[in-house]
């Protein structure tokens, strides 16, 4: 039976010949096995229901097809036609295009890359609905050029055929460019003019406020976190209920009650007109502007600086402040030097905590931030459910991503990503 | 007529009786009042009817083009019936996401026997859209303002003078309707306001005439902000739908009036989303002949205050159901209140909206 030879005293076997490393590391694979089998059903849960579906968001970023998709023959007969050129393109390429569009009309894509054309140049939606009306009715013999152009003098226009060409095809830089507030022109990318310019300001401005937010509510969490940590357990316990109950109230509940708190003739205006601080023309603007948006959101965010500062401060003894005391430090310096330090990994996870909820948020600054409080989510909400912009939508998506992602990865560096703690 | 549509609509649901016993219809509006008005003019009396019918509402309106979108390309749609505004229906009609209707075919017609594209009219504003109501985006002002003299606004270019109306605007934070009141006071003619606006420079004159007023406005997305912002005193005059300033007026007695010069009409109504299967769409098909014949239409002005969209249901508008008012002179269509009106341009704005919006944000966050 044992026919596994013993000539070589260093490798170690299992009683059945093999060595004991392969064994050993069969033992692991199949434990292992077991333990992704384990976790299987959630790990292909996350991928079919969270990552699939934002992966293929954000695919729709660069994803171009329907120029094609459409009018295969026009985008066929286009390639030979120079862009710069300022001759319009042949008679085939019109009559592709009458093709093409006979085709889109019947399936009703026509007017569907008329409104995808009509984010990069107004006019194409009603250009490519008003031809599809009247494409039954050309003459089937030609000339093709002259009967389009009778239906819109637009396809008489070089602009729109340099447009179909630039996005012929499949994947398309456009959409991120219009997010970077740049935009494909004829010779090449080119910022946009000033009065169309909005996203990097936009992106600047959520960066900004949510980092104002972050230090708002660790300024103002960082003493009811300690309080909490150091009161006795019962009155502890009805400090934690107050911090805990604006989360069981709706979220537009509380930023209304904001607005009736902070408009001009609100409670708090009233009240300082009252006490003679301001006079009455001159009330304080304190909502629909970034100050509103600064307010409500610290609010709303609060609590997710506190609850991870309170767990770290509860597991940090006392005794080390006494300690400190007793070999003479100032409250201060004990403080500063033996307490604080301990408390770090608390404000590193409440401070990622708040900022990431931050940069997302969007019915709050809509609701109370006016025109200068307002966030890029606001932009990429309008063309998810309004403009149906989706690429646009996604690409302002991706690019916010990956600026949080670079933050976290800054953060990583200087902080430490091991050194955040939620308890 | 009356009674042959009723028997019709039972010999259909008879129909589909012994096709599925019971069905479901859901209906997608957009909450609150005006889904209440629905609910009491269409939803009961066709339940009543059609004992085996329930309808299901859903409150998703707002997000419905998005939402039907969504449900096209994964290829379940569970809707049956959506309430949009005309511009979305324009949207969705171009997206390829709604059926084409029949209006002749596939609605009741008058009770005099025009046909419902007729009795429609211009109203109907794309293939796939069917009008339910007319509502219009007008100005709310307080009239205790001792700032105005015992003034009152009666033109709109009041809301650009601030000499004599001081105090704030409520505006809403989108260029339709905006550009075109700004232009309007800014010296356009009505019938060239959009020729103008085509242009950049037409662009930077609506703007620069909402700049006079852009640090005493409010910017509001919802239609209920201008109400609140009216009854608390934090502005003095605010655009919103007419509607709202109905119920802040009459059943909140608020001391507020509507300037009703150069409201602009807008319609809402309803879309079946393509792609239902045969039977479903018989059954929607069924619900819409009767929730939009003349009588429903006219009835549904009895719980809210807004026109009724086919002609022949105007003279049937009787009074409010629980206050008992006579509705007719709160209706935006009302000739009293119609003197100036300005028709929201559907084909101008699916042009330009995408454009025009880019830069009126940009403006905005200046």
């Amino acid at each position: 039976m044992n026919m596994q030879p013993q000539s070589d005293p260093q490798v170690l076997t299992t009683r059945d010949g093999t060595p004991l490393k392969v064994s050993l590391a069969k033992a692991l694979r199949r434990e292992k096995l077991r333990s992704l089998a384990l976790i299987a059903p959630l790990l292909i849960f996350i991928l079919v229901t969270f990552a699939a579906p934002i992966a293929d968001m954000l695919f729709r970023s660069v994803e171009n097809g329907i120029v094609e998709n459409t009018l295969p023959k026009t985008v066929n007969a286009l390639s030979d036609w120079d862009v710069t050129s300022s001759q319009l393109p042949g008679e085939p390429v019109y009559k592709a295009l009458y093709e093409d569009l006979k085709v889109a009309t019947e399936e009703k894509t026509h007017t569907r890359l008329g409104s995808r054309l009509n984010y990069e140049a107004s006019g194409m939606s009603s250009l490519f609905r008003k031809t599809g009306r009247r494409i039954k009715r050309m003459d089937e013999a030609g000339p093709f050029a002259e009967q389009f152009i009778d239906i819109d003098k637009d396809w008489g226009d070089l602009a729109t055929w340099r447009l179909l060409k630039r996005y012929a095809p499949k994947y398309t830089p456009g959409y991120f460019l219009n997010a970077a507030d740049a935009q494909l022109t004829a010779d090449g990318i080119a910022m946009k003019p000033a009065n169309e310019r909005i996203y990097l300001l936009l992106f600047a401005r959520t960066l900004f406020l949510s980092l104002t937010i972050t230090l708002c509510c660790l300024l103002l969490g960082y003493p009811i976190a300690f309080l909490l940590a150091s009161l006795p357990l019962r009155s502890a316990n009805l400090l934690m209920i107050l911090v805990l109950l604006p989360f069981w109230t709706s979220l537009l509940v509380r930023t209304s009650a904001w607005k009736v708190l902070l408009q001009q003739e609100g409670v708090i205006n009233d009240f300082l007109v009252w006490i003679g601080v301001i006079g009455d023309a001159s009330r304080l603007v304190m909502i629909n502007n970034k100050t509103g948006t600064i307010i409500a959101m610290t609010h709303i965010l609060l609590p997710f600086m506190i609850l991870p500062l309170f767990s770290v401060m509860k597991t940090i003894s006392p005794t080390y402040v006494r300690a400190a005391k007793s070999l003479g430090a100032t409250d201060w310096t004990a403080f500063w030097r033996v307490y604080f330090p301990q408390t770090v990994p608390g404000i590193g996870a409440g401070a990622i905590l708040v900022f990431i909820l931050a940069i997302g948020y969007y019915i709050t600054p809509e609701l109370v931030g006016g025109t200068d409080g307002i966030f890029i989510s606001n932009r990429i909400a309008y063309h998810i459910s309004s403009s149906l912009n989706w690429g646009l939508a996604a690409a302002l998506g991706v690019i916010l991503l990956g600026a949080v992602l670079l933050l976290f990865y800054v953060y990583d560096k200087i902080v430490g990503i091991d050194n955040v703690k939620l308890g | 007529m009356k009674l042959k549509t009723i028997l019709m609509a039972g010999a259909a649901s008879a129909m589909m009786t012994s096709a599925a016993l019971a069905t479901d219809l859901t209906i997608v509006s957009w909450g609150g009042a005006y889904s209440n008005s629905q609910n009491e003019a269409y939803h009961k009396p066709y339940m009543a009817q059609n004992p085996d019918v329930t309808i299901i509402n859903d409150e998703s309106s707002a997000e419905a083009v998005a939402k039907l979108r969504a449900m096209n390309e994964a290829g379940n749609i569970t809707w049956d019936l959506v309430d949009v505004l005309a511009s979305d229906a324009i949207r969705l009609c171009d997206e390829g996401l709604a059926q084409e209707i029949d209006f002749d075919k596939e609605l009741a017609p008058a009770p005099d026997g025009t046909p419902a594209s007729e009795d429609f009219g211009d109203l109907i504003v794309a293939d796939c859209f069917i009008p339910e109501i007319v509502y219009s985006t007008t100005f709310g002002y307080r009239t205790d303002n001792e700032a105005w003299k015992g003034k009152e606004p009666d033109d709109i270019c009041d809301v650009f003078d601030l000499e004599a109306f001081p105090g704030k605007r409520a505006l809403e934070k989108r260029p339709i309707n905006n550009m075109e009141w700004a232009l309007m006071c800014d010296g356009v003619a009505k019938e060239d306001i959009y020729d103008v606006l085509e242009t950049d420079e037409g662009v930077a004159r609506a703007l620069a005439k909402l700049d006079t007023i852009k640090d005493q406005t409010v910017w509001w997305s919802a239609g209920a902000e201008t109400p609140q912002l009216l009854a608390d005193g934090e502005v003095a005059i605010g655009s919103t739908y007419n509607g709202r300033l109905f119920s802040l007026i009459e059943e909140q007695k608020q001391p507020v009036k509507i300037l009703w010069d150069a409201q602009v009409f807008d319609l809402d109504g309803w879309i079946v989303p393509a792609g239902l299967s045969d039977e479903r769409k018989a059954a929607v098909m069924d619900y819409l002949k009767f929730a939009t014949d003349t009588q429903r239409l006219a009835d549904q002005a009895k719980y809210i205050s807004y026109g009724p969209a086919r002609k022949s249901s105007a003279p049937l508008v009787g009074k409010h159901a629980t206050l008992g008012i006579e509705m007719a002179p709160h209706m935006p269509t009302d000739p009293a209140n119609a003197k100036n009106t300005f028709l929201y341009n559907y084909e101008w704005w699916a042009d330009y909206r995408d454009d025009l919006d880019a830069k009126f944000q940009a403006w905005l966050s200046k």
